[in-house]
């Protein structure tokens, strides 16, 4: 019943068939520019995106900013770029998944400075481009219940 | 089909006795037990739903808020209507019992009338009452259920393990009883009859379900499945460090894999046994198909009719003991066909306590008799806590931060628990605890820079008023004293707050300047200070005798 333990491994041998194809073996840098929109610009080569079509797993408050789980999934993908807007630096990685990878899906751990948006985009084995974001609270704290 | 129809026939039969402000005797003798539980059976399931009973085991007055404003989706709907709007909403007669359970109008004349509310042993009645007629009946606790009171917290919740055990429920969520700390927790849940529910509980390190998610259950011929949903914002509203190795989060998508799976398992009928929240829920209905019955809990809504969302049916149960949920379910093969509910208010002078009940009370309370007992002061003026903004129990608390602490500016949490006092009434140490009773009390001293508490103030405001359901966390508004302000709750976070002002000076807070400030109930470890009752005792001793004027601080906009 409960299935996440398994999730995971399977995450686990999806990252090491990344690993073999020799394509990207750690998660690298997203792509090094100023802003998240030269961020996008950089990684689509300036093409158009279209919205939806990646799943983004994140909390909507995170329960500490210093490491915030985050999720994607994209069936189809090639690569997915994780960008956090509201980081001083907004390059979280860039995940390219090669032949032998299950599933084009890969978790990691982030910091995040303050409320903002994750933003996902995806380059999908046809060429094309999609993008999601979802926004996560950093927040102070108590006062509740 | 809800079963409406039974709750105004027992508001009209209540309104004609109470119209000409009669005594509280006659009022209670115009009232029966059978009056107040019994209604039209349906189908061949029962539900009987108790929440945030807040570790009252014994009768209280608790007074609704008379400001519960609610933004985006949720304006203007239930629960976000009060006072005379959700009397006429609901076509209850003013002055009469439901108008008094329901609403704060008139709250202290009728509180006279009708008495005090709940007691675990008159909970106890009108569970085996409902049970004498439905003997499969399904009981749920909705959680915050071992944290409240004095006894609870000198017993480390025991007590109302004890007195829950002796109700046997089928399964209970929970919220606050993580801040007993995890191994406190674990030891409870190792021993607990039943099921200790929470599908959005996860081990912080592995990213694995932490507790049982669901139980199932047969009953009627039918297959019932009941899923546990915990406080998604425990770490972010509690002290984290109580249960450092624990995650938890709304977590949609588990709640609808989760539905998937018990339908794949042949349930006819989904509960979600909740402690999101109301909006959380009316968010999670409208998005996550299946679900028949969403036992809400943790915004302590009272409401007498189900809120309807597509096939889901929304039940808010109220808190501190006041109200029990009976949810009737027409359950067969193809799903559930009908359902009937009503809200059973408790009324402490109708319905007798039950008597192994009171006898399980009466030996839990005996060791601390004493302690509960010794009148502190009294009070000219209501005092409860319930409101988006203040309520004179936080005002209280604030005036005793600022004078016992010598402080500028005092801040006590946006809780939702605590009972009510009517004028006249002694403040006992009981009530005191009542108001306070947890396990991080410490009143702490410091200093903050205007700027920060502009800060804080915009956060807290952000729990409570984004308007999106998922990224609220279910409090009211930080109560402060010694300042004022304005909100605009229809704005973004960050330009809710304006206007903050010294009190005793009547300037404008000054964002570089520091001011010393007092609170309690702090989510960092190692917070130092007398822990908040003893705050609250030394200034009532002081007092005497406590009068609360009317809090004029807080100016609110953007709330219609």
């Amino acid at each position: 019943m409960t299935m996440t333990r398994r999730d995971f491994t399977r995450l686990g041998l999806g990252a090491a068939a990344v690993a073999a194809t020799g394509l990207g073996l750690a998660p690298r840098p997203a792509e090094a520019a100023g802003t998240v929109e030269e961020a996008i610009a950089a990684f689509t080569g300036g093409a158009e995106t279209t919205e939806g079509g990646i799943d983004l797993g994140a909390p909507e408050i995170a329960e500490n900013g210093n490491t915030v789980p985050i999720e994607v999934a994209a069936e189809g993908a090639a690569a997915i770029m994780l960008l956090a807007s509201g980081n001083p630096s907004p390059g979280v990685a860039t995940f390219r998944f090669g032949k032998l990878a299950a599933a084009s899906a890969a978790s990691t751990r982030i910091r995040l400075a303050q409320t903002q948006d994750i933003v996902a985009v995806a380059e999908m084995k046809d060429g094309s481009f999609r993008k999601v974001s979802r926004t996560v609270k950093v927040t102070i704290g108590g006062c509740g219940g | 089909m809800i079963a409406r129809r039974d709750f105004l026939q027992a508001a009209l039969a209540a309104t004609a006795l109470t119209g000409g402000g009669l005594t509280r005797l006659a009022a209670a003798q115009g009232l029966t037990e059978a009056g107040l539980v019994d209604m039209a059976p349906l189908g061949n399931v029962t539900l009987i739903h108790v929440t945030d009973i807040h570790a009252q085991l014994v009768p209280v007055w608790f007074r609704e808020p008379s400001i519960n404003l609610g933004v985006g989706a949720a304006a203007g709907k239930p629960p976000h209507v009060t006072g005379a709007e959700f009397l006429e909403l609901y076509g209850i007669a003013p002055g009469s019992p439901e108008a008094h359970a329901l609403t704060s109008e008139g709250f202290a004349a009728l509180a006279r009338e009708y008495g005090r509310m709940g007691g675990l042993d008159r909970v106890a009645t009108v569970i085996s009452r409902i049970r004498a007629e439905r003997p499969e009946a399904i009981l749920l606790d909705g959680g915050d259920t071992w944290q409240g009171s004095l006894t609870a917290l000198r017993t480390g919740g025991q007590d109302m393990v004890d007195a829950m055990n002796l109700l046997a429920p089928e399964a209970m969520t929970s919220h606050w009883e993580f801040t007993l700390g995890i191994d406190r927790v674990t030891e409870i849940v190792d021993d607990l009859p039943f099921p200790f529910l929470g599908a959005n509980i996860y081990d912080a390190e592995w990213d694995e379900p932490a507790y049982e998610p669901y139980t199932m259950l047969e009953r009627g011929g039918a297959k019932i499945a009941v899923i546990g949903q915990a406080f998604p914002y425990l770490p972010i509203a509690n002290p984290r460090w109580m249960f450092p190795g624990l995650s938890f989060g709304v977590r949609e998508e588990r709640i609808a894999e989760l539905v998937a799976e018990v339908r794949d398992e042949g349930a006819q009928a989904v509960v979600l046994l909740s402690h999101n929240g109301f909006d959380v829920d009316r968010k999670l209905a409208s998005r996550v198909e299946g679900i028949d019955v969403i036992l809400t809990g943790h915004t302590h809504d009272a409401l007498p009719a189900p809120v309807m969302v597509g096939r889901t049916a929304l039940i808010a149960s109220g808190s501190h003991g006041k109200f029990v949920s009976r949810v009737d379910l027409d359950v067969d093969a193809s799903g559930v066909k009908g359902i009937a509910h009503r809200l059973i208010p408790v009324f402490s002078d109708v319905i007798a306590p039950d008597p192994e009940m009171a006898a399980l009370i009466g030996m839990v309370r005996a060791p601390h008799a004493d302690e509960l007992a010794e009148v502190l002061g009294s009070t000219e003026s209501t005092l409860y806590r319930r409101g988006n903004f203040n309520g004179t129990w936080d005002d209280l608390i604030c005036n005793a931060l600022i004078e016992q602490r010598d402080a500028e500016i005092a801040l006590s949490p946006g809780f939702r628990w605590g009972a009510s006092l009517i004028p006249g009434a002694d403040i006992t140490r009981e009530d005191v605890f009542n108001a306070t009773a947890m396990s991080y009390p410490a009143a702490y001293r410091t200093e903050m820079t205007g700027e920060m508490l502009h800060t804080v103030l915009e956060d807290v405001a952000d729990n409570l008023f984004n308007p999106d359901p998922y990224y609220q966390q279910g409090g009211d508004m930080v109560r402060v004293g010694g300042m004022g302000y304005r909100i605009d709750i229809a704005k973004p976070q960050g330009s809710r707050i304006t206007g903050m002002t010294l009190l005793a000076t009547g300037e404008a807070i000054d964002p570089a300047r520091r001011y010393s400030v007092a609170g309690w109930a702090s989510v960092n470890e190692d917070t130092e200070g007398p822990p908040i009752w003893e705050v609250v005792e030394a200034h009532v001793r002081a007092r005497g005798t406590v009068r609360i004027e009317p809090n004029r601080s807080v100016q609110v906009a953007g709330g219609g």
